[in-house]
């Protein structure tokens, strides 16, 4: 087992190798460049020079990577050319938020998505289960960045039930501790701080977790389908087994398996691709400052904070496949 | 051959009787299929009986119907199927649920797709005596260790811990003998239980459920296209033909005088060591695909070398009829194979090998 982590571990370091190369030569391939976009249209040869200079643009590629490289190893990516801020410290600031988005929008869809799609499955070719593929294919298909609006519109703008932008009232001057804001304002026993964090994450959660919903209602629906035609659901019926075991033990454990493997793709997306929900959301976390940044052609942050999402994504699909190994034995690593 | 078998049908009520039982599927859209129809046969405590025909004849569907596993929707199950008196077809989902597993249990085909592969053996064994005797988690363990040990699993405790993918394939089948038996059912029906499994693997497996029913006295329904498997182990065998029963005879009876033209198809293509080497097998002409309705004539006369005119209903006038043909016999044929007075012994045992 834990030869198999370190493993994968290793592996991560070709993979960031390319992509950090990768990265590097797309965001200078990008028209316009940091100093146009920090100086403006109009700004002087001179003065685009002068900034290139004193950012350190004006030298060869390669010797902008390799020192790039150098400071990465120490997990010190530079200075956001838009805030000045160290890169680390803008992730650290910004990742919990993302990462609590995350949780709520998975918690919603896998919640919502295991009991829908089984009950499709059981009602097989009834107005349920029609319904819920008619619902979910609708899911898949709607922008993320059309619902969001339309959300937002909805039940912020005009019927203003709940909060449609940022992550806490700002009023509330809450104590950070993780910078999760639900996880410090319980630390800090700021009751209403926690639960103003949590409304600030409804309609985000349920903008992002909807695709998700809308596969997981899917896969749940045609992994039961299948298991309840197994041999082995019939053996369990075959003993006499109550219902409610039959249905627990032998039909959801094992369609389960696939909708195991979906949510963890999905966990590694989310994480990574917030970018449109969180825009719309004003949602203080990675995805709405990569956005940001992509407009200011902020080079170091962008390079920081995708390799660092990188990182998460390669941990999160470890994570996936030790659980895989929990649920089921025949993978189990030994 | 053993000699229990031939020391005659055991006495006392049967433990199972099905009458008149069949099963139609209907779909929409499609015309309704008879898969089963107008089969009848019974099982006493401590017999035998079995259930033979080739793919798609209608026995398995009979089996699953008997233990109520069939689906309920687009399935018309009629007929009457009474396990020690007790009526089940149309018995409500509960009451079958109490029956199956603990008064009657089924073991099948393909043991590793039958159970479920990511619970322990220990768990889909426990399960059984959990929920049909009142046992404490700790005695449905020790039990269960009890239960691999008698069915010649060794080191029990161990294999309890492991799941179906660590066993070997005998095994399995071993195991899921062990669950079926949990609770000393009444009636066991075994569909197929050796046609997954190596050779020398089959005939331990059969060894084990022969010992089971003389130790037991369980009622043992065998389904099977292996001739082999019957004349090992059945008293009665009820040869099935596109659903519906065509011959019934005592073991002995049924390998010595093959009456109907298929069960004497069927024995003479079960290929035979004491034929000279490089003979040609018999197979049945055609395949089980030419048939027509019973209700046209013969099911089987298409592929029947005694077929003749009257086969068919059209110049019969009437539908070919199960009757009983000598003692202890049914015959579902207008021109049966005949046989000069007893010639028998050497064909029984030659198609048992």
């Amino acid at each position: 087992m834990l030869r198999f982590i370190v493993r994968r571990l290793l592996q991560l370091i070709p993979i960031l190798l390319g992509l950090s190369v990768l990265l590097f030569a797309w965001l200078r391939a990008l028209p316009g460049g940091p100093a146009q976009a920090a100086l403006g249209e109009r700004a002087t040869p001179e003065a685009i020079e002068r900034y290139n200079e004193l950012f350190g643009l004006d030298q060869p590629i390669y010797v902008q990577y390799l020192k790039f490289l150098g400071r990465a190893v120490q997990l010190d990516f530079g200075n956001s050319a838009r805030t000045g801020r160290p890169v680390t410290t803008e992730f650290l600031e910004r990742m919990p938020g993302t990462i609590e988005l995350t949780v709520v929008a998975l918690v919603f869809a896998i919640g919502l998505g295991i009991p829908l799609g089984y009950l499709a499955a059981r009602k097989h070719g009834s107005w349920v289960d029609s319904t819920s593929v008619i619902a979910s294919l609708l899911g898949v298909a709607i922008p993320v960045f059309f619902l969001a609006y339309l959300l937002r519109l909805g039940f912020a703008v005009e019927l203003g039930w709940l909060p449609g932008s940022g992550r806490q009232d700002v009023r509330m001057d809450a104590t950070r501790i993780t910078n999760f804001y639900v996880l410090d304002g319980l630390l800090t026993r700021e009751w209403d701080a926690a639960w103003d964090a949590v409304l600030h994450l409804i309609l985000p959660a349920i903008a992002l977790g909807t695709i998700p919903l809308a596969i997981i209602v899917r896969i749940t629906r045609a992994s039961v389908l299948d298991v309840v035609n197994e041999d082995y659901v019939r053996t369990a019926n075959a003993k006499g087994l109550a219902t409610a075991t039959v249905r627990r033990r032998h039909i959801i454990r094992n369609a389960l398996l696939p909708v195991s493997t979906t949510i963890g793709l999905q966990a590694g997306l989310l994480l990574s691709g917030a970018v449109l929900t969180e825009t719309v959301f004003a949602f203080g976390g990675v995805g709405s400052a990569i956005y940001d940044a992509l407009f200011a052609r902020d080079y170091a942050l962008l390079q920081g904070f995708v390799l660092m999402l990188a990182i998460m994504y390669v941990l999160v699909n470890l994570v996936v496949d030790i659980s895989y190994g929990f649920l089921d034995p025949r993978v189990r690593v030994q | 051959m053993s000699g229990a078998a031939a020391a005659g049908r055991p006495s006392g009520a049967p433990v199972l009787e099905v009458d008149d039982l069949a099963v139609r599927f209907t779909r929409r859209g499609e015309a309704d299929t008879s898969a089963v129809d107008g089969v009848s046969f019974a099982v006493s405590p401590g017999e035998t009986i079995g259930l033979v025909g080739e793919s798609g004849c209608g026995k398995s569907v009979t089996s699953l119907a008997v233990m109520g596993l069939l689906p309920r929707r687009n399935v018309q199950v009629s007929g009457s199927v009474r396990l020690d008196g007790r009526e089940l077809i149309g018995a409500d989902d509960a009451t079958l649920r109490g029956l199956r597993g603990a008064d009657m249990a089924m073991v099948f085909q393909d043991p590793l797709s039958s159970l479920n592969p990511t619970v322990p053996i220990g768990t889909q064994v426990t399960e059984v005596l959990l929920e049909h005797r009142d046992m404490t988690k700790k005695e449905a363990a020790d039990e269960a260790a009890r239960l691999l040990d008698r069915v010649g699993i060794p080191d029990p405790l161990r294999r309890l811990k492991e799941y179906p993918h660590q066993l070997s394939g005998g095994m399995r089948q071993r195991a899921l003998i062990a669950m079926a038996l949990s609770c000393s059912p009444r009636l066991l029906i075994a569909d197929e239980p050796t046609t997954a499994l190596d050779v020398t693997i089959q005939a331990q497996i059969l060894e084990l459920l022969r010992e089971l029913v003389v130790d037991t006295g369980t009622a043992l329904v065998m389904i099977t296209h292996d001739l082999g498997v019957v004349a090992g182990l059945c008293d009665r065998v009820h040869v099935m033909y596109a659903g519906k029963i065509i011959e019934t005879a005592d073991r002995h009876e049924l390998f010595a005088r093959p009456r109907q033209p298929y069960t004497g198809g069927l024995l003479a293509s079960v290929p035979r060591l004491d034929s000279p080497r490089g003979a040609p097998l018999t197979p049945i002409r055609g395949s089980a695909r030419d048939t027509i309705s019973w209700a046209e004539g013969c099911a089987f006369a298409p592929r029947c070398d005694n077929a003749q005119d009257d086969c068919l209903t059209e110049v019969a006038g009437s539908t070919v009829e199960l009757v009983p043909d000598g003692p202890g016999r049914q015959l579902r044929c207008r021109h049966p194979l005949e046989h000069p007075p007893a010639a028998a012994g050497a064909t029984a045992s030659g198609a048992a090998r």
